[in-house]
C-alpha cells in the first residue's frame, strides 16, 4: 500500500530505484525494514482498514444508493426498486415526523449548547485550582458519565413518574390532581429527557475542559496576575483564547452528542410523542418496526450529511494540530 | 473551610466559602437522582405500596436486590456483557496500538488518510450506518461453529464485539497515536537497526512505553462497551445473548408499576462500572484528556 520507511523527515519516494549512487546510499541508510517486515506493517493496517471499510465506510456510502430505491429489505435490489428521489420527497413534504424530529434534535444541540456544555465549563474553570475537595466535587459531577444511558433513563424515571415520582410529590402535584406527565406530555418531554441527558453531559463537558485548563501555561496566569488583572479579566482576556482549540472541540462534541441521541428517548418511549428524533425515525421505520428500509436510509443520508459538517471541522482542527 | 487553621494569620476568605456553599449544593443536587434511586431500591414494596414513594420508609432491605438479581437472571446477563466486553476491550487495544505503532513510528504515503477515515468512522452517529449493517450482519457466513451457532454475524456475541472492536478503534488509535507520536522514532529506528523485527519492537518495545496510555484506554473502553445499548438492540434479537444493558430494557416492561424493582435492577448494572471508575478515576480522566488534548 505504501512505502514504509523509517525516515523522520524527507518522505522516500523511490526507494526501490536501481542503480543511482544516491538511491544506494539512501537504501543503505534506510531500508532497515526486511521484506517480512514489510509484510508485517501492511497486514496490521491493511486488516483493521479492510474491516474498517467494510462494517462502516461501505455501509455509510451503501446508505445514499438504498435511499433511491423502495426496497424491503429482504431480496435483492433490482431495477424495479429505483424510486429516483422520491423518499426525499416524502420526507421533505408529507412525511409529518420529519421536520419535529429535526427539530427536536436542533432543540436538544441547543439545550446542550447553551446550558449544559457552558455549564460543565463554567464547574472546571471553578475546580481548577488549589482548593479543599476539588477531587472530590470532580468526583462526584463525573459520576454520571460512567453510567449507562439505559440506567440514567431509570434513574430519572424514578424522579418524573407521574404518581409515583419524586418531583410531582415534591412540589405537591399529587394531592392537588394537577399532575404533570413530564415523560408522557409531549410539549414538555423533550426538556425532561434533555435534563437527564445533561445530567449526564455536564460532567463529561467538565472533565474535557479542566484537562484544557491544566494543559495553559501557569506563566500566563501570573504574568496576567502580575499586570493586575482579576480572576475574571484573566480568564476572559487570557486563558480562554489560549484555549481556542480545545474550545472548539468541545463545541464540536456537544454538536455530535447532540446528532448521536438515542438511547435516552428509546428508553422513555421508544423515540415517539414529543421524542421524535432523526436517530429513532431511521431505526423505527426499517428495522424495528416498519420495514421501510429505503425510506430509512434516506433519513439516515440526511443525518449523515448534517454529521460530516461537525466532523470535517473536528478533524481538520486535531489533524493540524497533527501534522504541526 | 477549615483552611484558616493552616496558617493562624490567614482568615477564611468569604468568596472561598461562597464557592465551597455553591459546590456543595451542586454537588447534592448531582447526587440526589441516584440517592433516591438506592433509597427506592431498598424499600420493601409493601412499605411504598401502602405510604407511597414520596415517604419515610419504614424498613430498609436488600430483598429487592435479591430478588431483581433472580427473576431478571441478573447473573446471566453480566456473563453475557463479561463474554462481550472482555474480548472487545482486549481486541481493540490490540488492533488500535498496532495502527498507530504502523502509523507513527513509519512514514507511510497515506498515513493521515487512514488515521482520519478511522477517527471520522467513530464520530458517526451509528444508526446512519446501521440499515445496511444489519443486512450484512444477516448476510455475512461465520461457518466456524464455536464462533457463531447460527453461521451469522446477527444475533452471535462475535457479531457485536467486531462492530465494537472496529467502531471503538477509531477512537482508540486516534489516542495511542497522539500519545505514541511523543516517543521518538529513534527507539524504533535503533531496535532495527539492531536486527529486531517490527512485531518485536512493536510488543517488546513500544508497548510496555505506552502503558499508561493502554490502562486509559483500556478503563475507558470497558465503559464504552459495557454501557453500550444501540449494537445489541438492532444486531441481536430479543434473545438469550444479550448484554445486561439491553436486558435491563425489557426488565421495564416486566416489572412495569414496581419501581422499587427496577430502581435495583439498574443499580446492579451500573456497579461494575462504577466499581471500575472508582479504582481506576486516574486512567478514566487521563484517557479523555487523552483524547481532547495532545498528550
Amino acid at each position: 500500500m505504501a512505502d514504509p520507511t523509517t525516515t523522520p523527515a524527507a518522505p522516500v519516494q523511490a526507494e526501490t530505484g536501481t542503480g543511482a549512487v544516491a538511491a544506494v546510499r539512501r537504501r543503505r541508510r534506510y531500508s532497515l525494514l526486511t521484506r517480512h517486515d514489510k509484510l508485517i506493517l501492511t497486514l496490521m493496517v491493511g486488516i483493521p482498514l479492510a474491516l474498517d471499510l467494510i462494517l462502516i465506510w461501505a455501509p455509510a456510502v451503501a446508505s445514499v444508493g438504498i435511499s433511491f430505491t423502495n426496497w424491503s429489505g429482504i431480496g435483492p435490489i433490482t431495477s424495479d426498486n429505483f424510486v429516483g428521489v422520491r423518499n426525499y420527497q416524502v420526507l421533505f413534504g408529507s412525511y409529518i415526523f420529519f421536520r419535529p424530529a429535526l427539530a427536536h434534535n436542533l432543540i436538544w444541540l441547543a439545550f446542550l449548547t447553551i446550558i449544559a456544555t457552558p455549564f460543565g465549563m463554567f464547574l472546571a474553570v471553578l475546580l481548577d485550582r488549589e482548593m479543599r475537595g476539588t477531587r472530590i466535587y470532580q468526583s462526584i459531577f463525573f459520576l454520571p458519565v460512567v453510567l449507562a444511558l439505559v440506567v440514567v433513563g431509570f434513574i430519572w424515571e424514578l424522579q418524573y413518574a407521574p404518581q409515583e415520582g419524586f418531583i410531582n410529590n415534591a412540589l405537591g402535584l399529587t394531592r392537588g390532581g394537577h399532575i404533570i406527565d413530564w415523560l408522557g406530555n409531549p410539549r414538555i418531554n423533550l426538556y425532561a429527557a434533555l435534563v437527564a441527558a445533561s445530567w449526564r453531559h455536564v460532567g463529561y463537558i467538565m472533565v474535557l475542559y479542566l484537562a484544557g485548563l491544566k494543559s495553559v501555561d501557569p506563566t500566563l496566569r501570573e504574568a496576567a496576575a502580575i499586570d493586575g488583572a482579576n480572576q475574571r479579566q484573566t480568564f476572559f482576556r487570557v486563558v480562554f483564547p489560549v484555549m481556542a482549540p480545545i474550545n472548539v472541540i468541545i463545541v464540536v462534541v456537544t454538536i455530535i452528542e447532540s446528532l448521536r441521541a438515542f438511547d435516552i428517548a428509546y428508553i422513555i418511549n421508544r423515540g415517539k410523542n414529543g421524542l421524535e428524533l432523526l436517530s429513532t425515525l431511521i431505526t423505527n421505520n426499517s428495522i424495528s418496526e416498519a420495514s421501510l428500509v429505503g425510506f430509512g436510509s434516506a433519513i439516515a443520508v440526511v443525518l449523515l450529511v448534517i454529521s460530516l459538517v461537525p466532523i470535517i471541522l473536528y478533524l481538520s482542527r486535531v489533524m493540524r494540530n497533527m501534522t504541526a | 473551610m477549615i483552611a484558616a487553621r493552616s496558617s493562624p494569620r490567614a482568615r477564611v476568605r468569604p468568596g472561598r466559602l461562597a464557592l465551597h456553599a455553591f459546590l456543595i449544593a451542586m454537588v447534592a443536587l448531582w447526587l440526589f437522582p441516584l440517592l433516591w434511586a438506592i433509597y427506592t431500591a431498598l424499600r420493601p414494596i409493601s412499605d411504598t405500596v401502602k405510604n407511597g414513594y414520596f415517604s419515610i420508609a419504614s424498613s430498609l432491605s436488600l430483598d429487592n436486590f435479591s430478588s431483581v438479581w433472580d427473576q431478571a437472571q441478573l447473573p446471566y446477563y453480566y456473563l453475557n456483557t463479561l463474554i462481550i466486553v472482555v474480548p472487545g476491550v482486549l481486541l481493540t487495544l490490540l488492533v488500535s496500538s498496532m495502527l498507530a505503532f504502523a502509523l507513527t513510528q513509519f512514514s507511510w504515503r497515506f498515513n493521515l488518510l487512514v488515521l482520519m477515515l478511522f477517527t471520522a468512522g467513530n464520530l458517526l452517529p451509528p444508526q446512519v450506518i446501521i440499515i445496511p449493517l444489519y443486512w450484512l450482519y444477516l448476510n455475512i457466513p461465520v461457518p466456524i461453529g464455536w464462533l457463531s451457532d447460527n453461521g451469522l454475524l446477527y444475533d452471535q456475541y462475535i457479531g457485536i464485539i467486531l462492530i465494537h472492536v472496529v467502531f471503538q478503534a477509531g477512537f482508540a488509535t486516534f489516542v495511542l497515536s497522539n500519545y505514541m507520536r511523543t516517543i521518538t522514532k529513534e527507539i524504533t529506528e535503533s531496535a532495527l537497526v539492531d536486527g529486531a523485527n517490527v512485531l518485536r519492537i512493536w510488543w517488546d518495545v513500544i508497548l510496555p512505553l505506552c502503558r499508561p496510555a493502554l490502562a486509559a484506554m483500556g478503563t475507558l473502553l470497558f465503559t464504552f462497551m459495557y454501557n453500550d445499548f444501540f449494537w445489541a438492540l438492532i444486531l441481536m434479537k430479543s434473545g438469550d445473548k444479550r448484554p445486561i444493558t439491553s436486558a435491563l430494557n425489557n426488565l421495564q416492561g416486566a416489572f412495569f408499576t414496581n419501581y422499587n424493582l427496577v430502581a435495583a435492577g439498574a443499580l446492579l448494572a451500573a456497579i461494575p462500572p462504577i466499581l471500575v471508575y472508582v479504582a481506576l478515576q486516574r486512567h478514566f480522566v487521563r484517557g479523555l484528556a487523552l483524547g481532547a488534548t495532545k498528550g
